[in-house]
C-alpha cells in the first residue's frame, strides 16, 4: 500500500480516504462537507465546482485528488485568507472584497454559480487589478449563470476592483 | 436578540447527525439544527413538528409566533427560489406588525410546519401569498392591540406600535412589548375576519428596497443549498436512464440487466422497480461509476418524428380545440381593412436546464417517511411521495431545501421520487443527485408551438381585427420516476383546462382590438416530448409571433412602433410600462428598418410588450448583427414592470434583469435536439445558453403603483424581451425571422434568401 494520501486545503493538511482517481469535487464534499465547490455538469463545462490550486482557477469535478497532492487547494470557505495572504495582512477580512460586491450590489438570485463567479473573480483580480469591461467578459466567459446575473457580476467585480485599489477593507 | 431571517432561512446543519433524526409519532424528523445559532426560531419550529399537516389556515399560530424576546417567527409556504419572496413576505408580514426586518426570521417549508399555500409557481408569491400573509398579521396585530389596552387601561385607538413596543400615543414611557404581551406562548385564537389592514399610504417597509435576507450567506458558503445536505448512514444513488428521453408515454423498457456488472466496485447495488433503475453505493464517485459502468440493455423505442418536420406534426395532430376569446365579428373585420398581416411562427422545445441539476434525499421507513427536496410545493409533493410508497400522506414528511434556480416545474419532483424508491429498497437513507444528462435528458420541457397571426389595420392605422392561432401540446402528469417503477401510461393531459396555455393576454390584450379571435390547438402529447411550465409558460412563443405581427402592421403604414403601439393602446398600465421603456432607451421614433446600412455589421433596435397573466411587461432592445456570420449581439436590453404595489423595488429589478438575459439566452440560443430515439441535447455544449461575454447590459424599469394590488413579478418581461430581440433584427435587416432561437445558421439562411429574393 502506497502512504495515504492527504491534500493541503485552505491551509490545512487533510487526510483522503477516497481513492486517488475520485475527483476532488466528491472528496471536498463529501469528506471535508465544503459548501463551497458543488457539482453542476461533471464536465468542466460551467464552473460550479470551481476552486483555487496554487492561485489558479480548476475544475475539481475533473480533477483526480491525487492530482492536486502538491498544490495548495484553495476554497470559496478560504478566500478572505487567501486574499490577506496576497495582499500582506495581518488577518483575513470576514469577507473576500468579490464578496461584499456581490452583496453591495444584490447579485445574486439561487447563487449556486457564486462559488464559481467568485473563485473565477477572485482569480482575475489578483491577476489583473484594474480589469476593463472586455476583460471581464473574457475571463468569465467560462461560467455560466441560468438566473440571468450576468449584469450583477461584471458590476460587482468593477466595485470590488475599486475597492482593492482604495485599500480597503 | 434578534433572529436574522438569514438564520433560519440558510444555516441548517448540512450533516444533520442520526442523533437529531427524532423519534417522533413513529415518525422520524429532522432536528431543526440551525447550526449554533441560537435563535427563537429553530426552537418554535421545532416544537410544531410532531404532527402532520397542514396546519389551520385560520388560526394566528398558523402563520407566526411572537417570542418572550419580542422577535417573530414567521411561516410561509411560498419557498424561497432565489427570487427573494422571503425577504417581501417578511416586509409585507413586518409592516402590518410594526416589526423591524431584524426582528423576524422565517423558516423553510416543511408539511409538519408550514401552511399550505400551494405551489409556489406563476410569480404568485406575493401577488397570491402575499394577502394570505398580511391578513394573519394584521390577526395577530388586533388581537396584540386588545391585549395592550386591557393592559395599559386605554383604547386600542390610543395606541402607536414600533417594532413590537406599544404605547399610548404622546406617552412613551407607558409601554408593554409583543413578547411581554404573549410571553412566548401561542395566541390560540381564530381569524376574526375584522382585523384592520394598513392603508398602502401608511406603509413604512413595504415598498423600500430592503436587502435580500438570503444573499449574506450565500456570497459565503454558509447557506445550505438542497445539494449540500448529508445525513449520517445515508447512500448516494444515481439514476439509470438511456440518456435523453423518448416518446412520450412509452417510458424506457428494460431489455436485459446484468447486476454483476458492477460488482468490481465496492459498496454498490442496483435497485429495481419496474423499469425503474438506480444504483447506490457508499461513496459518490462509486454511485457515479456504477450508473456509467452498469450493463442494461433498453427496448427499442417508438420512434419520434424528425425534429426538422416538428412544425408539420404539431399542425396535423388531431387536436382539441378551444376558442380562449371571441369577440367582435373578426370576419367583418379583415373584410374592411386596410391592410393585413399574416405570418406562421415557430417555436422550439426548451429546458429549465436547472444550472445544479435536482437533488433530494429521502429517508423511508416501513410506516413513515422522510424526504428532502427542492420541491415547489411540499403538500402536493408528500401526495405524489404517498402514492409511490404506498403510505397515508400524513405518514411522508417533506422538508424544501432551495436547490438550483429551476424556472418552472423541472425535475424537482423526480429526483425526491428517485431518492424514496431508493430508500424503500435498501432501508437507509439516500441521497439522489441527478448528473447533468439526467436534468437536460428528462427534463419537462416548455413546449413547442406552431402559430398562425393575422392582423389587419384600417387606413388611419387603427388595428381592426386580429386573430391567434396556436398548436402546442399541456404539460406531464406522473414524474419520470412514478412512470418507470410503476410502468404506467400517464395520461393525456393536453385538453381542457390545459389548452389556456395560449393565454388571453399575451395575444393582442394590450391594444384597442374591436375584434379578436384567440384559439388553441390542444395537441396530444404522446409520441412527443414531456411538457411542463417554463417561466412564463408560452409567453415567449406568444410574444414573439404576436408582437412581430403588431410591428408589421406599423411598418406597412410607415409608422414609428413605438408610436403605433402607443395609439392603438387605451388601458392606462400598458401605456405605463410602453412610455417607461421608451423613455429609458430615449427613443427617438422612426420607422422600423429606415436606417439600415449596407455595413457588415448592422445595428437594430425593437420595441414589444406582453406579460403572463396579470402584470404588464416592456422592452426595447438594442442588436448587432453581423450579416456574414449570422451572429446577434444583444448589446443592451430594457425591461419595464408594472405589477401594481411592488412591495420591494429591488427585488423586482433584480427579477427584470434577470428576465432580459434569460430570454436573451431562449431567443438567442436554447432549442431542445432530438433524433428518433430520443432527446440528444445532454450538457451545455448539445444545450448551449447564454455565456458571460454575451450577455447584454440591462436596465430595469419599475413602475411602481402603490395604490394597485401586487401582481407577478417574475416572468411577465420574457415575453416582450424576446420579441424585442426579434423586431430589432427586422429593424437591422429588413427581414423576419418567424423561429427561433435566432442562431447563426437560420440568419445566414434568412439574409441570403433577401438577397436573392431581392
Amino acid at each position: 500500500m502506497a502512504d495515504p494520501l492527504s491534500i493541503k486545503v485552505n491551509g490545512r493538511d487533510w487526510p483522503v480516504s477516497a481513492s486517488p482517481d475520485t475527483p476532488l469535487l466528491y472528496v471536498l464534499t463529501n469528506e471535508f462537507e465544503l459548501h463551497g465547490p458543488r457539482f453542476g455538469c461533471g464536465l468542466a463545462q460551467c464552473g460550479s465546482c470551481s476552486v483555487l490550486a496554487d492561485g489558479v482557477e480548476i475544475r475539481s469535478c475533473v480533477t483526480p485528488v491525487a492530482a492536486v497532492a502538491n498544490k495548495s487547494i484553495t476554497t470559496l470557505e478560504g478566500l478572505p485568507a487567501w486574499y490577506a495572504e496576497q495582499k500582506g495582512l495581518s488577518s483575513p477580512p470576514t469577507l473576500h472584497p468579490l464578496q461584499q460586491a456581490f452583496i453591495d450590489v444584490q447579485a445574486l438570485h439561487c447563487g449556486y454559480c457564486y462559488n464559481g463567479m467568485t473563485i473565477k473573480g477572485a482569480e482575475l483580480l489578483a491577476n489583473n487589478p484594474s480589469p476593463s469591461e472586455a476583460d471581464i467578459r473574457k475571463t468569465m466567459n467560462g461560467h455560466l449563470c441560468r438566473c440571468g446575473t450576468y449584469p450583477r457580476v461584471m458590476k460587482a467585480i468593477q466595485l470590488a476592483a475599486r475597492t482593492i485599489a482604495g485599500g480597503t477593507p | 436578540m434578534s433572529a436574522p431571517a438569514a438564520q433560519a432561512l440558510g444555516q441548517a446543519g448540512s450533516r444533520l447527525s442520526r442523533r437529531k433524526l427524532l423519534k417522533a409519532g413513529g415518525a422520524l424528523i429532522v432536528g431543526f439544527s440551525f447550526a449554533g445559532q441560537a435563535t427563537a426560531a429553530p426552537a418554535a419550529a421545532a416544537a410544531r413538528g410532531t404532527l402532520a399537516g397542514p396546519p389551520d389556515p385560520e388560526r394566528i399560530d398558523t402563520w407566526l409566533a411572537i417570542h418572550a424576546d419580542n422577535t417573530a417567527t414567521l411561516y410561509f409556504g411560498k419557498c424561497e427560489l432565489g427570487q427573494g419572496n422571503t425577504t417581501g413576505l417578511l416586509q409585507i408580514a413586518g409592516e402590518e406588525l410594526d416589526l423591524a426586518m431584524s426582528q423576524m426570521a422565517a423558516v423553510r417549508l416543511d408539511t409538519n410546519v408550514t401552511p399550505d399555500q400551494q405551489a409556489t409557481s406563476s410569480s404568485s408569491s406575493i401577488e397570491r401569498g402575499g394577502p394570505q400573509v398580511r391578513a394573519a398579521a394584521a390577526e395577530a396585530r388586533q388581537a396584540l392591540l386588545l391585549r395592550a389596552s386591557q393592559k395599559l387601561g386605554v383604547q386600542v385607538g390610543s395606541l402607536v406600535v414600533a417594532n413590537g413596543v406599544v404605547s399610548i400615543d404622546g406617552e412613551p414611557n407607558r409601554s408593554v412589548t409583543y413578547g411581554e404581551l404573549t410571553g412566548g406562548k401561542p395566541f390560540a385564537i381564530k381569524f376574526t375576519g375584522t382585523a384592520p389592514r394598513k392603508p398602502p399610504s401608511q406603509y413604512k417597509l413595504v415598498g423600500t428596497r430592503v436587502s435580500r435576507v438570503d444573499i449574506p450567506d450565500k456570497v459565503t458558503a454558509k447557506y445550505v443549498h438542497m445539494q449540500h445536505v448529508r445525513v449520517a448512514d445515508m447512500l448516494h444513488g444515481r439514476v439509470v436512464r438511456p440518456r435523453g428521453q423518448r416518446a412520450y408515454g412509452s417510458g424506457a423498457k428494460v431489455k436485459s440487466l446484468d447486476e454483476s456488472s458492477i460488482a468490481h466496485i465496492p459498496g454498490t447495488r442496483v435497485v429495481r422497480r419496474g423499469d425503474f433503475v438506480g444504483v447506490v453505493a457508499e461513496r459518490e464517485w462509486d454511485a457515479i461509476r456504477a450508473a456509467r459502468e452498469l450493463k442494461i440493455a433498453w427496448q427499442d423505442p417508438p420512434p419520434l418524428p424528425d425534429q426538422s418536420h416538428l412544425p408539420i406534426v404539431l399542425r396535423d395532430a388531431q387536436s382539441t380545440d378551444t376558442v380562449v376569446v371571441d369577440v367582435g365579428n373578426v370576419d367583418a373585420g379583415f373584410a374592411g381593412a386596410a391592410h393585413v398581416a399574416f405570418a406562421r411562427y415557430f417555436s422550439p422545445y426548451q429546458a429549465h436546464a436547472v444550472f445544479g441539476p435536482n437533488c433530494a434525499l429521502a429517508d423511508v421507513k416501513a410506516d413513515s417517511a422522510l424526504v428532502l427536496s427542492s420541491t415547489q410545493d411540499v403538500y402536493a409533493s408528500r401526495k405524489m411521495l404517498a402514492t409511490l410508497l404506498g403510505m397515508p400522506a400524513e405518514r411522508v414528511r417533506v422538508q424544501y431545501y432551495e436547490g438550483s434556480g429551476t424556472y418552472g416545474h423541472s425535475c424537482y419532483e423526480d429526483a425526491p421520487q428517485a431518492a424514496a424508491i431508493m430508500s424503500q429498497a435498501v432501508g437507509r437513507p439516500v441521497r439522489v443527485q441527478f448528473m447533468r444528462w439526467d436534468e437536460l435528458g428528462w427534463d419537462n420541457y416548455g413546449p413547442a408551438q406552431v402559430a398562425a397571426v393575422r392582423a389587419a389595420i384600417d387606413g388611419d392605422g387603427n388595428i381592426v381585427a386580429y386573430t391567434y392561432d396556436g398548436w402546442q401540446h399541456g404539460w406531464h402528469s406522473d414524474e419520470t420516476s412514478t412512470e418507470l417503477a410503476l410502468q404506467k401510461t400517464p395520461p393525456e393531459r393536453s385538453a381542457g383546462s390545459f389548452s389556456i396555455i395560449v393565454n388571453r393576454m399575451s395575444t393582442g390584450s394590450m391594444y384597442r382590438i374591436a375584434n379578436r379571435r384567440v384559439t388553441s390547438h390542444a395537441v396530444p402529447m404522446a409520441g412527443l416530448l414531456k411538457g411542463s411550465p417554463l417561466r412564463s409558460p408560452l409567453d415567449m412563443a406568444l410574444s414573439f409571433a404576436s408582437e412581430q405581427t403588431i410591428d408589421e402592421l406599423a411598418f406597412a403604414v410607415k409608422m414609428d412602433p413605438f408610436e403605433f403601439r402607443r395609439k392603438n393602446m387605451g388601458d392606462t398600465r400598458w401605456l405605463g410600462v410602453l412610455e417607461a421603456v421608451a423613455k429609458a432607451a430615449t427613443w427617438v421614433p422612426a420607422p422600423a428598418a429606415s436606417r439600415r446600412s449596407h455595413a457588415e455589421v448592422v445595428t437594430g433596435r425593437g420595441i414589444a410588450v406582453g406579460t403572463h397573466h396579470v402584470s404588464y411587461g416592456a422592452a426595447i432592445a438594442e442588436i448587432e448583427v453581423n450579416t456574414r456570420s449570422g451572429t446577434i449581439v444583444a448589446k443592451r436590453l430594457y425591461g419595464a414592470l408594472d405589477c401594481g404595489l411592488a412591495v420591494n423595488p429591488a427585488l423586482v429589478e433584480n427579477q427584470i434583469v434577470g428576465m432580459l438575459v434569460q430570454a436573451t439566452s431562449r431567443m438567442l440560443k436554447e432549442e431542445v435536439t432530438f433524433d428518433h430515439n430520443g432527446v440528444t441535447s445532454l450538457d451545455w455544449a448539445s444545450y448551449p445558453v447564454l455565456r458571460f461575454a454575451e450577455h447584454p447590459d440591462c436596465t430595469p424599469i419599475v413602475v411602481q403603483r402603490i395604490d394597485e394590488p401586487s401582481s407577478g413579478a417574475g416572468e411577465e418581461v420574457m415575453g416582450a424581451a424576446g420579441a424585442a430581440i426579434a423586431n430589432a433584427f427586422f429593424d437591422a435587416t429588413g427581414v423576419r425571422l418567424r423561429q427561433y432561437p435566432l442562431t447563426p445558421e437560420r440568419v445566414r439562411a434568412a439574409l441570403a434568401g433577401r438577397r436573392t429574393g431581392d
